[in-house]
């Protein structure tokens, strides 16, 4: 039987200034005198995440010791570029566009996906555009599979349920995405002797929500502790453009627009933080509910959710793996 | 006559060679195939494919749940009664018990 506590609305708020003075000297200690570099690369997609990262580090490190990067490619939206300039002007610090389409066209990575859709939607070719979306996974309890929705150009829709070969096709090639955005951040990181900030969220860090080798990889991850709602709290006190903290959040990886929450969280992201929240500190599924706006039952779908997903995430942050320890390094 | 006995081993043959790469650990033909972490949603959609093309018929949408997928003895009941094969009241008991 429950004790049915009440958990507050708010017990993720945070005290801003004093989180951004903590964070802002962490990056400074990390950056300067842990990786021993001169500045921090950081890119930017116009979201929330990455444009918080930004003016921490521009806080921290100073305006002229930060360069932010837009990585633009055939399937992303306008607003991206957009919103990223809006902070780097906003910032005072130095950018640079870099359209990835080449190297993606390069490496057959559209061709690819496209194989990899036609695999379930034969017709799909030339002028259509496409996302993958999970079922409702809330009401009932159903497996994490995913369906494709494609958009012909005269503007009819379909969804497919994906096979094995498709899903992993279309994965392994838009995963090329972010690993080609990675080669850019490191060329500029290289050229300046600076580090990569890495933007993930609490969420995205603990649940899995990146590519290995892509957005996943980076030198410094300074907002990888805080829940997405934290997120959204700094945001307004470091002055973030209020577009952006208004903006959906998407993952602008699929040429149709995807929610994060349709990709992978499956309920909407304040929702998300405090399930996992409630998951971090042992709290009933009951007790969490009322907060939630959910009933119990959702809740416990959810804390399973997250236990699955830690499963397939601890792959995802594993470094490589050595036959024995070696020392003197 | 139950076809169940030979599913099961055909299922099971197929969850070591597939998720447990050959080695066969201890798992119960009621082992939850998620909860003992032996097969994640990616996992799910390999099951899938392999009772599509193993047994002949289309595994629909509102089959994907855990009911019908989520360990030998639930995947081998789903498939007697999708392909019409009979299945007796414990479709396993003369089928492979617990492994060691």
């Amino acid at each position: 039987m429950s004790s049915l506590s009440i958990v507050s609305p708010d017990v993720l708020r945070l005290d801003v200034r004093q989180e951004t003075d903590r964070i802002v000297a962490g990056i400074r200690d990390q950056v300067f005198h842990q990786l021993k570099r001169k500045g921090a690369v950081i890119g930017v997609s116009g979201g929330i995440d990455s444009s918080v990262v930004a003016y921490l580090c521009a806080r921290a490190l100073g305006k002229e010791r930060v360069v932010v990067l837009f990585t633009p490619e055939a399937d992303s939206s306008p607003d991206s570029i957009r919103l990223g300039r809006m902070v780097a002007d906003d910032l005072g610090v130095r950018s640079f566009v870099e359209d990835i389409s080449p190297i993606l066209k390069g490496a057959r990575v559209y061709e690819r996906r496209d194989a990899a859709i036609r695999t379930v939607v034969p017709e799909y070719g030339e002028g259509y555009r496409s996302k993958i979306v999970l079922p409702n996974l809330i009401d009932a309890d159903r497996y994490a599979i995913f369906s494709i929705v494609v958009q012909s150009p005269n503007g009819e829709t379909k969804k497919v349920r994906l096979s094995l070969d498709a899903y992993l096709g279309i994965v392994a090639a838009t995963n090329c995405k972010q690993r080609a955005r990675k080669v850019i951040e490191y060329y500029y990181a290289d050229l300046y002797q600076y580090a990569v900030a890495g933007t993930p969220n609490r969420l995205e860090y603990d649940q899995g929500f990146f590519v290995k080798n892509g957005d996943g990889a980076a030198d410094f991850k300074p907002i990888a502790h805080l829940y997405k709602s934290q997120v959204y709290q700094l945001a307004a006190y470091l002055g973030v453009p209020e577009e952006i903290q208004q903006r959906p959040s998407t993952t602008d990886t699929y040429s149709l627009e995807q929610s994060q929450e349709e990709f992978y969280f499956a309920i909407p992201l304040a929702k998300m933080d405090l399930c996992l929240f409630g998951k971090n500190n042992n709290i009933p599924a009951e007790d969490l509910a009322p907060t939630a706006g959910m009933d119990a039952k959702q809740v416990q779908r959810v804390y399973e959710m997250i236990d699955a997903k830690r499963a397939v995430a601890r792959y995802l942050r594993s470094a490589p793996l050595l036959i024995e320890e070696i020392k003197g390094i | 006559m139950s076809n169940a006995p030979a599913i099961a081993r055909q299922i099971r043959q197929f969850i070591i060679d597939n998720f447990l790469y050959g080695q066969e650990r201890a798992f119960g033909d009621d082992a939850s195939f998620l909860a003992e972490g032996i097969v994640d949603s990616t996992g799910v959609l390999q099951l899938v494919s392999f009772i599509e093309e193993t047994y002949g018929f289309t595994v629909d949408d509102e089959d994907l749940i855990p009911e019908n997928l989520d360990s030998v003895n639930s995947v081998t009941v789903y498939v007697c009664r999708k392909a019409n094969l009979p299945v007796t009241e414990s479709p396993l008991e003369q089928s492979v018990g617990e492994h060691s």
